[in-house]
């Protein structure tokens, strides 16, 4: 009898987990590809596949040379590449299903909502200036770390 | 002993042949007589580089928004910053940076972007060329 309980428990926490891999409690990610790590943190920290869905990633890399006012442009092999390593590994909550899927993963619903206690005045500081510049408060961003341990705000 | 592992002797061999060394296919001379050659070739009317014509089309805007230097500086042996992003670029002139212009696939990428960028349309071999001249003079 124990051993069943213990193994059915087993069972619910790893199926738990599996369900949670988008937001893991964590917010640690990992998954790595070579081409996606050296080409998309050229002019950025290379954003995790998990924040965004994979019809986001699927069109944001349909339209590199026109990439946010950038020509982020690649040649097609190494953009076919990236693209089925973004879509394998994005966000699988799918929570925003309704009209167009947002590019910005500093548009997502999910994002404005965890970041609404940050005030206005630390956003547009002269150490963050950006939204997109995660790296800026979420200090090991580089390794796709977003867990509150790491998490430095600057005042 | 007697068996070496088949990856093993793979990476020996390799090792051997300097094949897992940093391959740095040109220098930065290499590719500027590289540019040269395709400007003769596409364009008659070609009489070689000018630093100065390289270091005017870097430091001046072209009808868009940004200049080489928005993102790159002034001074191409100090660090750029990302004009949009902030994020931190390494030196371009290769007196300051040694990997700068030895990849002609990275250098070709990026010519083809940021003259899209700063232009809105592709640089030619020819201005590419400038353009290197102008950041091989400059001294670390
Ligand atoms: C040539 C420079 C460049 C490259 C290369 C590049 N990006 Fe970007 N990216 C930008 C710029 C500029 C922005 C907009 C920054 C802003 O407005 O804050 C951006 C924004 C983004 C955003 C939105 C961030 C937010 O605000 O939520 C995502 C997601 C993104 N990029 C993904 C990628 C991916 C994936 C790749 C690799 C295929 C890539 N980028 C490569 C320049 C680049
Ligand atoms: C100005 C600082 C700041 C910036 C910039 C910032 N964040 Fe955050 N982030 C926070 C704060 C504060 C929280 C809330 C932590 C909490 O309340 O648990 C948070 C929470 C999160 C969480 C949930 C983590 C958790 O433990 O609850 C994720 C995921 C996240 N941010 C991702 C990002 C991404 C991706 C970017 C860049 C596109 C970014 N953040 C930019 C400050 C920032
Ligand atoms: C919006 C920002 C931005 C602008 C404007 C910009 N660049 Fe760049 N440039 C970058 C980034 C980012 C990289 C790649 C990061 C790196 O290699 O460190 C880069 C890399 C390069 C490289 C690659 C060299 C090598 O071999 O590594 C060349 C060449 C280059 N830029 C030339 C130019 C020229 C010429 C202009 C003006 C026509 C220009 N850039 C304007 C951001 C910019």
């Amino acid at each position: 009898m124990r051993f069943t309980f213990q193994t059915i428990s087993l069972a619910l926490v790893s199926l738990a987990s599996i369900m949670s891999s988008a937001h893991a409690a964590e917010h640690v990610y990992s998954a790595n590809n070579v081409k996606w790590k050296t080409e998309c943190s050229a002019c950025h920290l290379a954003y995790p596949p998990q924040l965004l869905p994979a019809e986001s990633w699927r069109v944001m890399m349909t339209q590199l040379d026109k990439h946010f006012g950038a020509d982020a442009s690649l040649d097609a092999k190494t953009a076919a590449e990236i693209s089925a390593f973004l879509q394998a590994n994005a966000e699988r909550n799918n929570r925003a299903t309704t009209g167009k899927p947002s590019l910005r993963i500093t548009e997502t619903r999910w994002f404005k909502k965890e970041h609404d206690e940050v005030p206005a005045r630390v956003w547009s500081s002269a150490a963050v200036k950006q939204a997109g510049n995660c790296a800026a408060c979420h200090t090991q961003a580089e390794r796709g770390d977003f867990s509150e341990r790491s998490l430095r705000v600057p005042r | 002993m007697k068996h070496i592992p088949h990856k093993l002797m793979i990476m020996l061999a390799l090792a051997a042949t300097g094949l897992t060394q940093p391959v740095f296919a040109l220098t930065a001379a290499d590719t500027l007589k590289q540019l040269e050659q395709s400007a003769k070739q596409t364009d008659p009317t070609f009489k070689g580089v000018s630093a100065q014509r390289g270091e005017r089309l870097f430091k001046t805007t072209h009808g868009a928004e940004w200049s080489c230097a928005s993102c790159h500086t002034d001074n191409p042996a100090a660090s750029g910053k990302h004009a949009k992003t902030g994020k931190v670029i390494a030196p371009l002139a290769p007196a300051a940076n040694a990997e700068r212009f030895t990849r002609p696939d990275k250098v070709e990428k990026w010519f083809r972007r940021n003259c899209n960028d700063v232009l809105n349309r592709a640089c030619t071999a020819s201005e590419q060329g400038d353009v290197l001249a102008y950041l091989m003079t400059i001294k670390n």
